[in-house]
């Protein structure tokens, strides 16, 4: 039925939503920043083992302004704070956080004066991977959530406002 | 030399009055010094050419609540000339706020700038005479003490914030 029949496999039919969403998904790239030993999963994810290119995300941004994921690997400690929130400030729209391993997520084993108890407390979390440190397979885990996530939004009609102020600053 | 030569040697050059007690731990021997002569004692355990201790190997802090004197001091050093280490300590005493000082020994030894500085931030200790008597590791607007053993781990709210306000959360 309907104009597939009369255009064959030369023209393919959706919505501009969902089209949006696939393509930001589908080439989402990430920040190149570490903090702690969340970090080395992290590289572990990005090269041929486990080969993060797969997702179209090999391309990890030294610029922020480049980058549309922000994955917060590792402790955060208040003297880094600072400098997170000033590179998220740097992302450009739509922008997205995964909050990886227990550090980042609660403060994990360290609770204490020194670090942040959970990156959420700063910034809007869209995913957040447990594990100390999570193998890579849960960080590409976590990452087909976000992907799934990001299928789900309403980019056209309903667009996200990640551009909160963070509270203090 | 061993051990127990070099606090006697250190004893018969400066007498009982500066070096105060020796304690033997496990054939180490650390010996107290007088804090008032610890720049007199570390240039002589430095040139002294039988002892040679060119290097140190780490400044740094013990806090004894409640006892008093509450603070110590410590040094460990290290001959590279002729292999043999040692270890002295220093008591600071804090009768009231910003009241324990002691000499600094980076005129000796240059290592000693860090560890001073990161020993006098987690203390609240005074190295007189500091080249550079900046904090080291923690943000340059907290007043705190973090390795005080009356300073609650959790650090509080007004003395460890996540971050100060604009004006306070400089060099970024």
């Amino acid at each position: 039925m309907g104009i597939e029949r009369h255009l064959n496999d030369t023209v393919h039919v959706t919505n501009l939503e969902w089209f949006v969403n696939w393509a930001r998904k589908s080439s989402m790239w990430p920040l190149g920043f570490g903090l702690a030993c969340c970090a080395l999963e992290m590289i572990a994810t990005f090269v041929s083992r486990y080969d993060l290119s797969r997702f179209g995300m090999e391309v990890a941004r030294p610029s922020p302004r480049h980058a549309d994921l922000m994955i917060v690997s590792g402790t955060a400690s208040k003297k880094m704070l600072p400098a997170i929130l000033r590179i998220y400030e740097q992302m450009a729209e739509p922008r997205w956080v995964i909050a990886m391993g227990a550090c980042a997520c609660t403060g994990g084993i360290y609770k204490n004066y020194a670090v942040v108890q959970g990156i959420d407390r700063w910034l809007p979390v869209d995913v957040y991977i447990p594990g100390c440190p999570p193998r890579p397979e849960s960080l590409l885990d976590g990452i087909l959530q976000l992907h799934a996530k990001v299928m789900k939004e309403q980019s056209i009609h309903n667009p996200r406002v990640t551009n909160i102020k963070v509270a203090g600053r | 030399m061993n051990q127990e030569s070099i606090g006697e040697k250190l004893l018969a050059k400066f007498g009982p009055d500066v070096i105060r007690t020796a304690v033997t731990f496990r054939d180490q021997v650390a010996v107290t010094v007088a804090k008032e002569r610890i720049l007199d004692v570390c240039k002589f355990l430095k040139e002294d050419p039988e002892l040679a201790f060119n290097f140190l190997s780490f400044v740094a802090g013990v806090d004894r609540y409640p006892e008093t004197p509450r603070f110590e001091v410590v040094y460990q050093l290290y001959s590279l000339k002729r292999n043999h280490r040692f270890r002295i300590k220093a008591l600071v005493e804090e009768s009231e706020p910003g009241s324990a000082v002691i000499d600094s020994v980076a005129s000796i030894w240059p290592t000693a700038n860090w560890h001073e500085r990161e020993t006098a931030e987690m203390f609240g200790m005074t190295f007189r005479n500091h080249p550079d008597p900046r904090k080291l590791l923690l943000p340059e607007d907290w007043t705190c003490h973090p390795l005080r053993k009356d300073f609650p781990l959790y650090g509080t709210d007004e003395d460890t914030p996540d971050l100060r306000s604009k004006a306070g959360s400089q060099g970024i």
